[in-house]
């Protein structure tokens, strides 16, 4: 069996058993009940939610983010075992949302770790998010979903950007910046 | 000779493979009927094989030294080795004489290996999880032991190929009046060992995020699981194998491979039926504390199994 016949396979049978970790930032968690039981029976695409971050293949980042939060954000997201994907919820992780003008309020979450998918809304409905999940099962079967290669590749950038938003010193940006930040 | 012991790993390694296949299947069933009590639609019967799959195929595996990653080496090969140590459908691999107390012995082997690894991995929540999951050992051996024991004296043989020879033709455990009783006290144990609610102490996913399996991922939580599936086989056909007969209705030596056909077969409804008790069980209730298990456990299940063991000695009414 070639190599690429074997991706392939591993690709189809991954994206029929997805198991998530949902990080309950905001009030994004609300809808999640509604989905994952009687009503909109997730179990019924193979999805499932896990207590930790270590079994987990999806990160559910649901709602807006403080600038603390991130840290522990981070923090699952490199708990998590390859290959693992991440989905955006609601419009606070696209552009802060009604949190816009906030002064420690993280606006642009793909700037911080690679974000596979997202879904606008405020909230986003059930139905919304059932179709967020099905194109992103379609993604992963078509080797689209390649957000944990990104974060490798780019590791060096992202964990740039990450210090600039924890640094509160004007100088300790300026160091960053200047690209010898530690 | 050569010939002979090619056949018999051969026949083994089937057997096991046989073991983890059913596991799945039925790791499936029981989502599938979870769901349907909850009016839901649910994964389908074959989700227990793509979750195996998946976790297997998981490209970064993260360990916490060498003790961690033979652990899921030691709960798999354990419970494949107890799996061989059973009489299946009258067949059995491994087992001699006065092979019950090994088989109660080799069924905590993949658990303590369980220990071993969550204990390596150094996390809070897997402290606490192995603690509760070895006092609820501790909680249903007792009865499961005192009715293995009533077992033995009235069949007047260790050996569980024995138990199973002596209930041919039907005439099954289960219909004798204090094993009645005996097949309901090892039901309630069988529940706490297949770690289904009320009895899922151990694992709690909402108060101990999993307990022992906490810093399990990747192939090492593929090997656990597949543990665990295998394990509800090897634990559904101890208590067939004691109460139920072993799944044995036609004589080997009268119809041939027909009759291994037909006693496979029986053999898998009747670990299935047992199976779905648990899980109906399972889906309806909510989950016990850890003293209220250890007071059910040693209160009611226990003085029930004397009771079984007082009657069996003083010989009346059997």
């Amino acid at each position: 069996m070639r190599q690429e016949d074997w991706s392939k396979l591993a690709r189809i049978m991954s994206k029929r058993s997805l198991w998530m970790v949902h990080f309950c930032t905001g009030c994004g968690a609300m809808e999640m009940p509604p989905v994952l039981t009687s009503r909109y029976d997730m179990e019924r695409f193979g999805m499932i939610s896990m207590a930790t971050p270590r079994q987990a293949d999806v990160l559910l980042v649901t709602g807006y983010l403080a600038v603390k939060t991130l840290k522990r954000l981070v923090q699952v997201y490199e708990q998590m075992r390859d290959p693992k994907y991440v989905v955006g919820f609601g419009s606070c992780t696209i552009n802060g949302g009604m949190y816009w003008d906030s002064y420690n309020t993280i606006k642009d979450l793909s700037k911080y770790m690679p974000v596979d998918i997202y879904i606008a809304g405020c909230m986003p409905r059930p139905e919304a998010i059932i179709d967020a999940f099905l194109k992103l099962m379609d993604m992963i079967d078509k080797g689209e979903a390649t957000g944990w290669k990104k974060y490798h590749k780019y590791y060096k950038q992202y964990k740039r950007n990450q210090k600039m938003a924890f640094s509160y010193r004007l100088d300790e940006v300026k160091d960053i910046e200047e690209g010898d930040g530690k | 000779m050569v010939m002979n012991i090619i056949t018999s790993i051969l026949v083994m390694s089937g057997m096991v493979a046989l073991g983890f296949a059913i596991g799945m299947l039925f790791n499936g069933i029981a989502r599938k009927v979870v769901a349907r009590i909850h009016n839901r639609v649910g994964p389908p019967v074959y989700q227990g094989y793509i979750d195996v799959f998946k976790l297997f195929s998981k490209k970064t595996n993260i360990s916490h030294g060498w003790i961690f990653d033979l652990a899921a080496l030691f709960s798999v090969g354990g419970i494949a080795l107890t799996f061989l140590f059973l009489p299946v459908a009258g067949v059995s691999m491994l087992s001699g004489e006065g092979d019950l107390f090994l088989i109660l012995y080799l069924i905590a082997i993949p658990a303590l290996g369980f220990a071993l690894g969550a204990g390596a991995s150094g996390n809070p929540n897997a402290a606490v999880g192995m603690m509760r999951a070895l006092m609820m050992m501790l909680a249903y051996e007792l009865p499961i032991a005192m009715v293995i024991v009533a077992m033995m004296v009235y069949y007047n043989t260790t050996s569980l190929a024995g138990i199973v020879a002596m209930q041919s033709n039907l005439k099954w455990a289960i219909g004798i009046p204090p094993f009645l009783i005996g097949a309901l006290v090892a039901d309630m144990a069988l529940q706490g060992m297949l770690m289904e609610k009320p009895f899922d102490i151990p694992l709690a996913p909402h108060e101990i995020a999993t307990g022992p399996l906490v810093e399990f991922g990747g192939k090492h939580l593929g090997s656990i699981i597949l543990y665990k599936m295998m394990g509800t086989v090897v634990e559904t056909t101890l208590f067939v194998d004691l109460f139920l007969g072993g799944g044995v209705v036609l004589n080997v030596n009268q119809f041939g491979w027909f009759a291994y056909l037909v006693n496979f077969i029986v053999w898998f409804v009747l670990i299935l039926v047992v199976f779905l008790i648990a899980v109906i069980i399972n889906a309806v209730f909510p989950r016990f504390r850890i003293e209220q298990a250890l007071k059910f456990y040693w209160k009611y299940d226990a003085l029930v199994a004397l009771f079984i063991l007082f009657w069996i000695f003083s010989g009346v009414m059997v």
